[in-house]
């Protein structure tokens, strides 16, 4: 039985985790950026479920610490857990709006939405898109300069008409 | 949901062997291309090429860790505690990296068939299995349009890189195969639904598939089938390899980071 006690719980780790920002792209929450799956908290543990941008991406370790020590420090149950899952699998279309935006404003232009149906099957339409729009002064005049950037999850465009590379949080 | 504590003993060592064949080949390849980085024909390459390996390490890494789960050993120590004849990748990757024409045509060859194979264990009976790799399969997506547009680039080059190409090609054909080399205890899990279609039936559809892009390039490519050692042969270029990628694991046992 949940309790009114342990919905509020539920709502303070929620508010907890919103502060917390993508180790590699501190201009983002890990909530916004979607990685948060669930949490479930009881009398003993918190239950964070984390969803991996990528299956390799080697901030999964400083995330899990970081959000293991950040939730702990709140106080609501006495041991937390963060678990990393691929259930559901994380997709770019998990970044919420707000996150969106933040993104554009730290120069990264956010992934375009996936295409709508079954995902399995279009995997081929999964194609980094060949135009992105720039960050810096909104046209859709650019180039996909390298769909592997920086770290395992950005691609590197240039943009034509300000003559800015920029990178993009690639669409997957 | 399959539970690992819910299989018997058959079913879990069937298993450990196939999810050890993944996990190998991802590792192994990953390794080879960092061999590329800093040495990439191009910066741009240069990235491409490292970030690829790293997201097939990472991907190794994940399946080592299911496999630890299933046989109760850490991912750590199957990594990087077996003897370089103690791994079960296939004889496609006993091969050092070669010239860029020789590390082109052999990532096609591996990406073309781990999305074939990849394709069938999105689909695995066991959930986890199923979970990981329909994950891997969306990023692998990027890796396989890369590894298409190298071999057109070169294909279609003036000078030597088509003659380079094709050579390797057709050096590298029959190992390629064996990507799809029957698994011990393959009828167990393809009777369970963990491996949902039979190796040799996807051995066939990856032939379907890659055939009328490399044939123009290479020309006739024999009828071959996988080797049923095609995942145990050891090679000296992969000792020289295991060496390496032992090396820290051996000289500092109780190593973390």
């Amino acid at each position: 039985m949940v309790s009114a006690a342990a919905g509020s719980s539920v709502e303070r780790v929620w508010a907890e985790l919103a502060t917390i920002p993508d180790p590699e792209i501190p201009a983002i929450s890990v909530v916004d950026l979607g990685v948060i799956g669930s949490v479930a908290v009881d009398q003993d543990r918190v239950r964070v479920e984390l969803l991996p941008t990528f299956v390799g991406c080697p901030a999964i370790g400083v995330m899990q610490e970081q959000i293991g020590e950040r939730i702990g420090a709140l106080g609501v149950a006495p041991a937390v857990d963060v678990i990393v899952t691929y259930n559901p699998p994380w997709t770019s279309d998990r970044i919420s709006d707000a996150g969106r935006e933040a993104l554009r404003r730290s120069g990264f232009a956010p992934p375009a939405p996936m295409p709508t149906g079954p995902l399995l099957g279009q995997l081929d339409e999964l194609a980094v898109l060949p135009v992105a729009e720039c960050p810096y002064c909104g046209s859709r005049n650019t180039s996909l300069d390298n769909p592997f950037g920086p770290t395992l999850c950005r691609a590197i465009y240039h943009c034509t008409d300000c003559r800015q590379p920029f990178e993009q949080f690639k669409r997957i | 949901m399959t539970v690992t504590t819910d299989l018997d003993l058959e079913t879990r060592e069937a298993l450990a062997e196939l999810v050890l064949s993944v996990a190998d080949d991802e590792f192994v390849i990953g390794f080879w291309d960092s061999e590329w980085t800093g040495i990439a024909p191009m910066l741009e390459e240069d990235v491409a090429t490292s970030s690829i390996a790293q997201d097939e390490i990472g991907h190794a890494k994940a399946l080592y860790e299911l496999l630890g789960e299933l046989i109760g050993e850490e991912a750590d120590h199957i990594a990087f505690g077996r003897d370089a004849d103690g791994y079960r990748h296939a004889s496609l990757l006993n091969h050092r990296r070669g010239d860029w024409a020789f590390s082109v045509a052999r990532r096609y060859l591996y990406e073309t068939a781990d999305a074939v194979r990849l394709g069938a264990l999105a689909h695995s009976a066991h959930e986890p299995l199923a979970l990981l790799t329909g994950k891997m399969r969306r990023e692998e997506t990027y890796h396989l349009l890369h590894a298409e547009a190298w071999l057109r680039r070169l294909a279609d080059a003036s000078d030597e890189a088509p003659e380079r190409l094709a050579d390797a090609i057709r050096a590298l054909w029959t190992d390629a195969q064996d990507v799809f080399a029957p698994l011990a205890g393959e009828e167990v899990l393809v009777r369970s639904g963990m491996l949902p279609i039979p190796m040799r039936a996807l051995h066939a559809d990856w032939q379907a598939r890659v055939r009328p892009t490399l044939e123009p390039i290479a020309g006739s490519l024999p009828a071959t089938a996988p080797s049923l050692d095609g995942r145990e042969r050891r090679s000296d270029d992969f000792a020289w390899l295991h060496s390496e990628f032992t090396s820290v694991a051996r000289t500092e046992e109780r190593a973390t980071w």
